[in-house]
C-alpha cells in the first residue's frame, strides 16, 4: 500500500492550543472532554475576554485539582451574567456573598476544609479589578498576609464595566469613563494614579504571582497550573478586554490583548516570594498606538491635543520594558 | 462545678464545648476577651480540629465565617459596636444565604461621639438584618444562650447573635457553672448543612434574584422567621431539662413577691405596673424592685429574652392586663422614642396600654436603682410620660429652643 504524507502546517505550532500536538503537549481547552465550568448560556456580552479568560483559567484549575475545586466569586460582571436566578453557568460548586469579600470568603472555605482534614479540596477565588483593586483589596491583602491556601484570579478590565464603565483605581491613565470624561484640561483618568495589584501582591511575598492575557491561551493555563501546583495564597492577575469598556470592537478582544503585551503596556510576568522569576518577552514589539487607537476611550488621544498624552503612554511602556527587560539583553 | 470566671471566659469555653469547627476575629473595634481565650484554646488544642483565623476587619470576620458555614462548618464569631455596623453587609448577607452562624455581640454604644461603653444600639442598628437577637441577663444566661443558639440557628437555617452587655456582663465575674462538655455533646446535633458547597454535589451559592423572585425570598425567610418563635422555646425548654437552669425562650417572667425568674409566674394584673427590659437591667430591677413591693407598690416585671423575632404574643400574655408598661430602652430612635418600646407598642397595638418609654444608659450611664424607683412611682401616680430619659443632666445644659440654629463658620 502506497502512503503519502500529507503535512499539517500546523504540527508543532502552538496555535489554537496545539490541538495538532501530542495528547500531553495539547492545552485543556483543546480537548474535546474539557470540563467547561462556564459553559453555556450566561449573558456575558460578546467579545468578552473575561468570560473567555474565566472559562480557561477555571477549566486549567479543575483539571489541575481532579475536579475537587470550590470557587469563591465577587460581586461584578462575572458573577451578574453567570448567576441570574435560577439559573447558573457555573459547574464547579460556586458562592458569591458580596462584592468586597471574595477573597476572605475562600478563606473560611479553605479554613473549614482544613478544619474537617480535607485536604484533596482546593479553593479559588475571583473578582474584577473593582472587587479586588478597589473595593476588596483589605481581603485579599489580609488573604495574602495570612498565606491562607487560596489561589486568587482578577480578572482585570479596568474599570466598572457591568454598571455602566465608571473608573476603578485600575482604570489606565487617560482612559475616558463615566466618572472620568474625556473633557477638560486632563481628559480622562488623570496620568499618576491607579496602582499596581501585580506588585502589591508581590510585596507581600506570597508564594506565586504572575500576570497573564487571554491572547496566550497557554501562557495562562500554564500559569494556572503551576499556581495550583503550590498552597498557600497565590495571585493570578489577567487582563481582559472589554468591548463595552473599552469602546472596542468585540472581534479585537485578544488582538488588544495582544498588544498590550507586545507594546509594553501589560508586562506577562512570574514571581515567587516577591522575587521576579520569569518575564514574556516581547516577541514582535509594537508602539502603543496600536494598543490604544482601536479603543474608542482613548479617541481623544488621537484629536489635536492628545499628543503629548501619547508621550506619556510611551513612557510607560519604556518604564515597564526597563523595569522588567521586556525586550532582553539587558 | 461552679466556678468564678469572668463573663468573656465563660463564653469563650462554653462556645470551645461548642465545637466550633473555624472562629475568626478582629481584635479591635471594639472586642472583648472571649476571641482572645479562644486563641488561646486553639492553640492549646483545646479546640480540637478548629480552624482559627486572624481576620484584619470585622468584615472580614463576617465573611470567613460565610466561607466557613457554606463549607460546612460551625462557624463563630464575635464584636460589638463600631465593629458590628463595619460588618453589617456581611450580616446581612449571611441571613440571606440561611448560613447559621452564631456570633457574641458585647453590646456597646455607637458614635459619635465616640463611647466604648455598654447600652444596645449596635445590635439596635442591625435589628431587621435577619438574624436572630437573643439577650442574655447575666453571665449564667450568656454563657448557657451560646449552646441553645448554635441548636436553634442550626435547626432553622438562620444566624444567631448571643446579645450580652459590654462591659457589665463581658468583663464582670460572677459565680457560673459552665454547661458540662458531654452534656453540651448530647444536646447539641452535629452541624448538618442544608447546603453546602460539596465538589461530589456542586451547587451554586448566592445567585442574583430579580424582581420577579426577590419578593418570594423575602417571604420565605419571614415564614422561617416566624418558625423561629417556637423553635427557641422549644429548645429553651430541653436546655432547661437538661441541665436544670433557664436560659433563653422568649419572654422572661418574674415571680411577682420575689422578683425571681420562673416560668410559672403569673401575668401582671389590671391595676400592675409593668417593667419591660432586655438584658442586665433586669438584673438591677430584680433588686430595685422588690422594695417597691414591700411598700406596696404594685409591680411586675418581664423581661425580653428574645428580640429577634420578636415575641409579640407570649410578651401580650406576659402583661396580661397591666394598664401601665414601662419599657427600659438601652437604644434610642431618634425623635421617636426608644427602640425596643416601638415593638413593645406595636405587640400591644389595639389594648388599653399606656406605654411609657424609659431611655436609660445609653453610652454606659449607670442604671440606679433609685432612679428605676423612681420611674416606676411616677408611672403608677400619672407623671411619667410617653417618653423619659432617665437622669437626664439638664441643669447645666443650655437647650435651643426648637427650630432654632445659629452658624459657626
Amino acid at each position: 500500500m502506497t502512503t503519502v504524507h500529507i503535512p499539517f502546517l500546523q504540527t508543532g505550532s502552538l496555535a489554537v492550543g496545539g490541538r495538532l500536538l501530542s495528547a500531553d503537549e495539547r492545552s485543556v481547552q483543546s480537548h474535546s472532554d474539557r470540563p467547561s465550568s462556564l459553559t453555556k448560556g450566561h449573558r456575558a456580552c460578546q467579545g468578552c475576554a473575561e468570560a473567555l479568560a474565566a472559562r480557561w483559567v477555571m477549566d486549567t484549575a479543575v483539571d489541575a485539582a481532579g475536579g475537587r475545586l470550590v470557587v469563591a466569586n465577587a460581586t461584578g460582571c462575572l458573577e451578574v451574567f453567570s448567576t441570574l436566578y435560577p439559573e447558573s453557568a457555573w459547574k464547579p460548586p460556586w458562592i458569591h456573598s458580596l462584592f468586597a469579600n471574595a477573597a476572605a470568603v475562600a478563606t473560611g472555605i479553605a479554613s473549614s476544609l482544613r478544619a474537617q482534614g480535607r485536604d484533596d479540596v482546593r479553593v479559588l477565588a475571583q473578582g474584577g479589578d473593582g472587587g479586588t483593586v478597589d473595593i476588596g483589596l483589605a481581603a485579599v491583602s489580609g488573604m495574602f498576609e495570612r498565606n491562607d491556601d487560596v489561589l486568587y484570579v482578577c480578572y482585570d478590565n479596568q474599570g466598572y464595566m457591568n454598571t455602566g464603565v465608571q473608573r476603578s483605581s485600575a482604570t489606565p491613565a487617560s482612559a475616558r469613563t463615566a466618572t472620568t470624561p474625556a473633557v477638560g484640561s486632563t481628559p480622562g483618568q488623570a496620568f499618576g494614579q491607579g496602582k499596581s495589584m501585580v506588585r502589591i501582591a508581590m510585596a507581600h511575598e506570597v508564594p506565586y504571582v504572575a500576570s497573564a492575557t487571554p491572547a496566550d491561551l497557554r501562557d495562562l493555563e500554564a500559569k494556572v497550573r503551576t499556581a495550583m501546583s503550590i498552597h498557600g495564597a497565590r495571585y493570578l492577575h489577567v487582563l481582559v478586554p472589554c468591548p463595552v469598556g473599552w469602546g472596542s470592537e468585540p472581534s479585537q478582544s485578544i488582538a488588544l490583548a495582544r498588544s498590550a503585551v507586545q507594546s509594553g503596556i501589560f508586562p506577562v510576568l512570574e514571581a515567587r516570594a516577591g522575587e521576579l522569576t520569569d518575564v514574556q518577552r516581547i516577541r514582535e514589539r509594537c508602539d502603543v498606538t496600536e494598543y490604544l487607537r482601536p479603543q474608542a476611550r482613548f479617541a481623544h488621544l488621537f484629536r489635536p491635543g492628545g499628543e503629548d498624552a501619547l508621550d506619556r503612554w510611551r513612557a510607560l511602556a519604556e518604564a515597564n520594558i526597563r523595569r522588567y527587560d521586556l525586550l532582553g539583553g539587558a | 462545678m461552679r466556678e468564678v470566671l469572668e463573663g468573656s471566659q465563660a463564653v469563650a469555653r462554653t462556645v470551645a464545648r461548642c465545637r466550633p469547627g473555624v472562629v475568626c476575629a478582629y481584635p479591635i473595634s471594639p472586642q472583648t476577651h472571649i476571641v482572645e481565650a479562644l486563641s488561646v484554646m486553639a492553640r492549646t488544642g483545646e479546640l480540637g480540629a478548629c480552624e482559627y483565623v486572624n481576620v484584619e476587619s470585622e468584615f472580614s470576620a463576617m465573611s470567613v465565617a460565610i466561607g466557613a458555614s457554606a463549607a460546612g462548618s460551625r462557624a463563630y464569631t464575635a464584636t460589638a459596636s463600631q465593629g458590628l455596623l463595619y460588618m453589617a453587609e456581611a450580616v446581612f448577607n449571611a441571613a440571606g444565604m440561611g448560613l447559621p452562624i452564631v456570633m457574641t455581640v458585647a453590646n456597646r454604644a455607637i458614635g459619635a461621639p465616640i463611647n466604648i461603653w455598654n447600652d444596645h444600639s449596635d445590635a439596635m442598628a442591625l435589628r431587621d438584618s435577619g438574624w436572630l437577637q437573643l439577650y442574655a441577663a447575666d453571665n449564667q444566661e450568656a454563657a448557657d444562650l451560646h449552646v441553645i443558639a448554635f441548636a436553634v440557628a442550626e435547626e432553622l437555617g438562620i444566624p444567631a447573635m448571643v446579645c450580652m452587655d459590654g462591659f457589665v456582663l463581658t468583663h464582670a465575674t460572677d459565680v457560673l457553672e459552665l454547661p458540662d462538655a458531654d452534656a453540651v455533646d448530647a444536646f447539641l446535633p452535629p452541624y448538618l448543612p442544608t447546603q453546602v458547597l460539596d465538589v461530589e454535589y456542586p451547587i451554586t451559592i448566592g445567585t442574583m434574584a430579580g424582581p420577579e423572585s426577590f419578593t418570594e425570598t423575602k417571604y420565605l425567610q419571614h415564614l422561617r422567621f416566624l418558625d423561629a418563635a417556637e423553635v427557641i422555646d422549644g429548645w429553651s425548654r430541653r436546655f432547661l431539662e437538661a441541665f436544670g437552669r433557664e436560659a433563653g425562650g422568649l419572654v422572661a417572667r418574674y415571680d411577682r413577691d420575689t422578683c425571681e425568674r420562673s416560668r410559672d409566674a403569673s401575668a401582671a394584673r389590671a391595676g400592675d405596673v409593668t417593667v419591660v427590659a432586655m438584658g442586665s437591667v433586669l438584673g438591677t430591677l430584680q433588686a430595685a424592685l422588690p422594695a417597691l413591693h414591700d411598700a406596696g407598690v404594685p409591680v411586675r416585671l418581664v423581661g425580653v429574652s428574645s428580640f429577634r423575632p420578636f415575641p409579640a404574643a407570649a410578651l401580650r400574655a406576659a402583661l396580661g392586663a397591666s394598664r401601665d408598661i414601662v419599657v427600659i430602652d438601652r437604644a434610642l430612635e431618634l425623635g421617636s422614642g426608644g427602640v425596643l418600646t416601638g415593638d413593645v407598642g406595636r405587640a400591644l397595638a389595639g389594648t388599653r396600654s399606656r406605654i411609657h418609654s424609659v431611655v436609660a444608659g445609653l453610652g454606659g450611664r449607670p442604671i440606679l436603682e433609685a432612679s428605676l424607683q423612681d420611674v416606676v412611682r411616677r408611672a403608677l401616680d400619672g407623671t411619667l410620660g410617653a417618653l423619659d430619659f432617665l437622669d437626664l443632666k439638664t441643669g447645666g445644659i443650655p437647650v435651643p429652643t426648637a427650630g432654632a440654629t445659629e452658624v459657626h463658620r
